[in-house]
This record gives structure tokens, sequence and C-alpha cells, in this order.
């Protein structure tokens, strides 16, 4: 009896938005008297982080602290349409109708001031402290505060901006399937380690090390927290998870978390993730849409690994103490 | 604060990320800014669907089908409605549009589903009356309490006897145990000549792959909770990973104007896909729209697990035409997604497999046959990366397997066959943004798995090495 090492591969692509497009996302930004500004959504954060990234894409293009957006969202009276979050899509589609009403209420923004400063709105900078300046001459400058409550009570100007991000249609072609699917790739490349007990027949992966092409980590921290948790959704697939044990036979289904198995704190590997990043032309900041890609690569890495370490090629997922022992059984009578 | 933070490689495509502004322009991208709702969700102050308690709350709960494919000979409420606090039972005769598919918004047709059974059930837990009380307990010893009497039809699960002749047909709406595609039985790729390939390959190798379904398993379970408003809408609390997917659909069953309904989410604990096939809310809409009062219909647990729909089960078969130097010169690939009774989502997520084939590889020669199958099993739908994640799992067991019959290094098999900057995919689309060789390179370079100079050397912008 004996834990047997190995040590599989994988790499994959994946695309970002709605399979053949045509899923459209609108925002809507306005800065209030406070010079505080507001994006409309009717975008949904499932946990991923959309209303951080959104308030991060305004932030930048307005040239503003962070602290200065807030996010609104998701009530279908006050939002702008937005397709849903699914298919990789919120950074990608909600980030670039961000970026582009928060240009349009930069250009306001800036007119504004102009007037306020008696100066060209082209020789204006912001540098994200919340000022907007005077290119070559710091001391002339207006804060967004006091340039919100003028553009209100002395100019009767809105700070204000609109956004959409669409990919068009596209209709496969029925003979050949001829489409744009997509609007980029991410790419993911895994090495799983694993080890076989082959006396029980469970399966323990030790490690895995993770690189991910994302196009821009938009959010270092908010990137790392999502392919970690992606890598251990790709182990709980290959290693645990189904509805139906025995499919396609009905029986068996497990009803709650007792049956449903997922890797416990114990059961987690060591992730060693790194990022590279070949920004998307398309994508808002070069980003591309990596929610769903990063929990791909890992089970086929491991069903490889599993192969590596003890000669069973799982064909079926997933791979349960029960199909490695039956593997090894047939292996070796 | 401090943050675990994955390295960024500096190393790779460093004229194209300068000349995006990264590392000089920008102050807030790129930065770790803290999530806004971490502070919430871990102090418990976030406000999620079910913390809305209005006053009046009723509750629904469903009585679903016991078989997995019968026509339903009589349906008794007698004794659920005399349960006390049970206020009303709806069934198929309630529901003002009942037939729906939710993809009809984006024209993906015919109608198949029944918001409520009809005459017959084609998939254990399929809903069939729907009992409002004023209690959750009420609510379900009422649903307890309904008797359906069955009279069973023969049931089909597996994709490919399915497809067979004579197999019993699941949905009568289709007329065939598969979704047509513009007048084809499946979702095809054609691309160059595969047989060709087979025919001048040294080696064909043809494998066989297969998973089963899996749950999406969000903290919170699907639901709803309706609250009728003075002047007549209807104000929707949800978890819906959709708003407006929702709201559109949801008035298309109602038969309402579009406006009469405000749909407020947006705060959802996990969705994964799974939260895209507006099963709650039509039904609890109608419900409170009857008694005249709010309505909350919260999936439990076993709901989510048995009856909500998982990430479909496939069937993948992969032949390969391959070169004894590792280049892979054909594919061909016939893939069976299950969609169980009905159409959801799947007949997109197939059409997003052939999309995805033959993976991530130059492949001049390539066919693919996607069939959207219909069983008598739960739904299947949305998941995180569906259409993409079992066919991953095939291709990557493949190149393995293949690494391993030539006696190859499974990186650099990956790296010979890896799609790069120009290249035309099956699908006509000409690759740009590539960049499967660098994360290639970088996992080998992390795991101590040495390649040769020409390897290391590869690009995803120059045929160099090939």
């Amino acid at each position: 009896m004996a834990r047997l090492r190995g040590r599989g591969y994988a790499s994959v692509n994946y695309p970002t938005g709605m399979n053949l497009g045509g899923d459209p996302s609108q925002a809507l930004i306005h800065a209030t008297t406070t010079g505080t500004f507001v994006i409309s959504l009717s975008s949904v954060d499932l946990g991923q982080g959309i209303k951080t990234i959104a308030a991060q894409c305004a932030a930048e293009t307005l040239g503003l602290p962070i602290g200065n957006v807030l996010v609104d969202t998701a009530d279908t009276d006050t939002g702008p349409h937005c397709m849903g979050t699914f298919a990789s899509r919120g950074t990608h589609r909600v980030g670039n109708a961000v970026i582009m009403a928060a240009a349009e209420a930069r250009a306001v923004m800036l007119e504004v001031a102009a007037e306020e400063l008696e100066v060209d709105a082209g020789d204006l900078e912001t540098d994200g402290t919340g000022f907007i300046r005077l290119k070559g001459a710091q001391e002339k400058g207006i804060h967004i505060t006091d340039l919100a409550l003028a553009a209100h009570f002395k100019h009767g100007r809105t700070i204000s901006g609109r956004g959409i991000y669409l990919k068009e249609p596209s209709a496969p072609v029925p003979e050949t399937g001829e489409m744009d699917p997509d609007s980029c790739q991410a790419h993911a490349c895994t090495a799983a380690v694993v080890e076989v007990d082959d006396e029980t027949g469970v399966v323990e992966v030790l490690e895995l090390y993770n690189a991910y092409e994302v196009g821009r980590a938009l959010n270092p921290a908010m990137a790392t927290q999502q392919v970690e948790g992606g890598a251990w959704m790709g182990v709980s697939h290959a290693l645990f998870e189904t509805t139906e044990p025995y499919y396609p036979r009905r029986d068996h289904g497990p009803r709650d978390f007792a049956g449903y198995l997922m890797p416990g704190p114990a059961d987690i590997p060591l992730q060693h993730s790194l990022f590279l990043e070949r920004p998307a032309a398309n994508g808002p900041y070069g980003a591309k849409g990596i929610g769903e890609m990063t929990a791909n690569a890992p089970i086929p890495a491991i069903a490889n690994a599993i192969f590596d370490a003890c000669g069973v090629r799982l064909d079926t997922m997933p791979f349960t103490p029960e199909r490695v022992l039956r593997g090894l059984d047939a292996l070796h009578g | 604060m401090t943050y675990r933070l994955a390295p960024i490689d500096t190393s790779t495509f460093t004229a194209e990320r300068a000349a995006a502004g990264t590392g000089t322009d920008h102050t807030v991208i790129g930065s770790a800014v803290q999530r806004s709702d971490a502070r919430g969700h871990v102090t418990g102050r976030t406000e999620f669907f079910e913390d809305v308690a209005p006053p009046r709350l009723a509750h629904l709960k469903m009585h679903r089908s016991a078989r997995h494919h019968a026509r339903i000979a009589d349906v008794d409420l007698t004794e659920a409605l005399a349960v006390p606090r049970v206020l009303r039972i709806l069934t198929h005769a309630d529901i003002p549009n009942n037939l729906f598919t939710p993809l009809k918004l984006i024209g993906v047709g015919p109608d198949d589903e029944p918001v409520l059974a009809v005459d017959k059930v084609r998939y254990l837990g399929e809903p069939i009356c729907a009992v409002v009380a004023e209690t959750e307990a009420a609510a379900l010893e009422g649903a307890a309490r309904i008797k359906v009497t069955y009279e069973d039809l023969p049931p089909v699960f597996d994709v490919e006897e399915a497809l067979k002749e004579g197999a019993p047909l699941v949905n009568e709406y289709h007329g065939q145990n598969h979704f047509r595609y513009e007048g084809h039985h499946c979702r095809r790729i054609r691309f160059g000549d595969v047989e060709e390939a087979f025919a001048r390959a040294d080696h064909v190798f043809e494998w066989r792959y297969q998973s089963a379904p899996i749950e999406q398993a969000p903290v919170e379970t699907t639901g709803c909770v309706v609250v009728p408003q003075a002047d007549g809408r209807l104000r929707i609390h949800s978890d819906t990973q959709a708003c407006f997917f929702t709201l559109d659909n949801t008035a298309l069953i109602l038969e309402t104007p579009f406006n009469k309904l405000r749909i407020v989410g947006g705060t959802v604990g996990g969705g994964f896909g799974g939260k895209v096939d507006v099963v709650v809310e039509p039904v609890a809409c109608v419900a409170a729209m009857l008694a005249d009062r709010p309505v909350k219909f919260v999936y439990d647990r076993a709901e989510e697990m048995q009856v909500s729909s998982p990430r479909a089960a496939e069937r993948i078969y992969i032949k390969d035409a391959v070169m004894n130097d590792g280049r892979i010169i054909g594919r061909k690939v016939t893939l069976y997604v299950d969609a169980g009774a009905y159409s959801r989502h799947s007949p997109y997520g197939t059409t997003k497999a052939a999309a995805h084939l033959p993976g991530p590889y130059a492949i001049p020669n390539v066919w693919a046959d996607c069939h959207c199958v219909f069983t008598n099993r739960t739904p299947s739908s949305a998941m995180r990366g569906f259409g993409v994640t079992i066919a991953d799992f095939a291709l990557e067991s493949q190149m393995d397997r293949i690494a391993r019959a030539l006696d190859l290094d499974p990186l650099r098999l990956r790296l010979l066959n890896a799609y790069r900057d120009g290249d035309l995919k099956a699908h006509r689309k000409v690759a740009e943004g590539t960049a499967l060789v660098e994360v290639i390179q970088k996992v080998a370079e992390m795991a101590g798995h040495e390649l040769p100079e020409t390897y290391r050397r590869m690009s995803s912008t120059t045929r160099e090495g090939l």
C-alpha cells in the first residue's frame, strides 16, 4: 500500500462575453453637488466585485479619488439596462460602459473648470487627488467639491455622462459554424501535483502551479481572490462534485452538503499563481474576462496527474475514490 | 490593509503593457482597492433579498413531480386546501402565459417549458402546483397533501439512447429529442477536411470522455420576495444574476406591460450561473397578485441541488490525426450536451462549446457535431464556463494521452500546437491577443519543468520554433 505521487498539466483559453455578442450594458454617471459621482447601473454583484471594478474604472477615467465615486446598482427603476452577470462579461462590458460614461462626464467637468478658472479646458489636468489644475501652474486649480457646487448654482451645468458597450450580435453560419463568438480570449496553464492512495483510492491535490493571462489585473487583490477561488472550484469539480453520482442513472442524488462534498480546509492545495498581462484592445484598461476560466485547467491537470501517479486514466468526472480503485483493479487485477 | 497578491509577471508583453499605460499612467487601476462590500459581508450587515420582511408576507412552496416521465391523470387539492392557513393553490390555469423558454429574449425557440405542469411531467421534481400560505410550515404541509395520480411513461436518461430511433419522446414542443439548429440536428463546425487528415496521419487516436451534472451550490439559494405596490406595480426583490433578463421574461409570462414590474437586487450570495433561469419570480408574482399580499418563494437546499438546473453532463468523443513529431493535423469532435427535459440555456451552451473547439490549438482540419439532447432529467442550464469547462477536461486529457502515446513532453506537445496571433480558428475568426505559449512557458518555469531553448524562445506573436 502506498501513496503514489504524480504531476499533470493542462492549458486552456476562455472567451470574454456572451457567446456571439448582442449583450449590451449601460452606465450613467452624474456628479452631485458634493462632488461625488454616482454611477447608476443595473448590474449584479454575485460576490465577484463588479461594484468595486466599476468604481475603479470611473475614478481612473475621471481622474478623481475612488472615495469620490459611489455605485448605485441593480434597481430596474433607476439603473439602465445590463444583460447580466454571466459569461465572464461584467468587467469587460460594464467596465467599458462606465469608462465611456465617465469620459463624457470628465469632459464636462473640465469645461466647467475652465470657465470657473478662466483658462482653456485643454490646459487642465487631474492627478487623482480631487483637484483639477492648470498644467504647469499647480497653484491654479479647483477642488471637485467646489467645482460641483459652482457647476450647479453658478453655471447651470450638469456634470454627467452616458455609456454603453455592445458587441454586435454574430449569427453562426449553420453549415460551417463560421462565427464571431467572443471579444477576446484569456489564457491559463496549470501544473497539478497529486498523491493517490492506492488502498483507499483517495486523491489528494498537493500543489497547483497556475499562470493566468488576464489582459490586465484591474485590482490585483480581487484578481488573486478570483483565481484562487476558481482553482478551488476546479479541484472540487475534479474530485467531488455531482448531483448524479451514477449518471446516467438517477439514483443516489445528494440533497444537502452532507452528501454533496466539496474540498474543506484540509483538502485545499498550496497554490502558486502568477498573472500575465497582454492588454486586450477592446478591454477596459486592457482587461479580459477571467471569472469562469479559472476553474477549468485544474480539472484535466488533475486527471493527468492521477495517470502519472498510478497509471489509471480517468475519462469520467468526478475522480472519486471508487473510480480510482476500479481503475487500479482493472490495471492490476 | 494588506492582501494576498499573486505576482504580476513583467517579463512578457512588456511593450504592449507599456503602451496600455501599465505601471505609469494609472492611479486607481492596477491597485488593490478594498472590495466595496467586503466589510458588510464579513460583519453580517449586507442586506440580501431575504432580509426584506414586509408585513403580511405569505410563503410559497411547490408540489413537485414524483416521477421521471408520466402523464398526469388527476390532481386532487382537497386535503391541501383544508390545511389551516393555506391561502391558495396555483395550477397551470393560473399562469397567464404558462409556456415559455428564457432565451426567447435573444430569439431562441420554441417555447418548450410550462411554468406549472399541464398534462405531463418530464423530470423528477418538475413543479406541478404552488401552495401559498400564511406560514412556511403551512405551505409545506399543503404541498405535501396534494395528491397527483400518474400514468407512467418510459423515461430516457442517456443522450445517445435518446437520439436512437424509437426512443421515448421527452419534449413534444421540439418533436424530437434534440434541439434543431437552423435545420441541422446539431451545431456544426466544418473547417478543412478531417477525413483527408486521418488518411495521411502517422497516428489516429480516439477516446471518449464523460461528465455528470454539477450543482452551482451558492450559499444563498435561488429565491425572491414579491411586494405588491399601492400603484398596482410589483416590486420583486430577487437574487437573479440578470435583473432585466428576469424582468422581461417575467413580464412575458405574466402578460403584463414590462413597466408593471420592478426588480431590486444586485447583492447576491453566489450565482455561478444558477440564477439566470427565471424559475421563482413568475410564479411568485402570480401568487402575490392573486393573494394581494407579499409572497416569498425561496428554494430549500434539496430543491437547489436536485431541481434547480445544474451544469449539463457532457459526453465527448475526440478523434485526432497526429504526425510523428506531435503536430495535430485534424480533430473530429462529437459532443453531446445533456439538456435534461427543457432547453433553458443549453442550446446556447452547445453553440458556445462548438465555438471553443478544437481548443487553443492551431489545427488545420476540424469537424465537430455538438448535440443538445433532451432526456428525462432536471433541465441543465448555465454554470460557470458551461460549454467550455467539460470540453477542456476532454481536450486536455486528450493532449496528455497523445503525448504519452508518442512519448513526447506534454508541454512541448502543447507549445508545438498552440495557436498564435494570425492563426485562423475553426470558426474562421483570426486569432489575436493570444498568450497560450507564454502561460505554458511560465508554468514550466514555476514548476521546474525544463524546456529546451527552442521552446523557451517560442512566442504567441511570432512563428519562431515552428
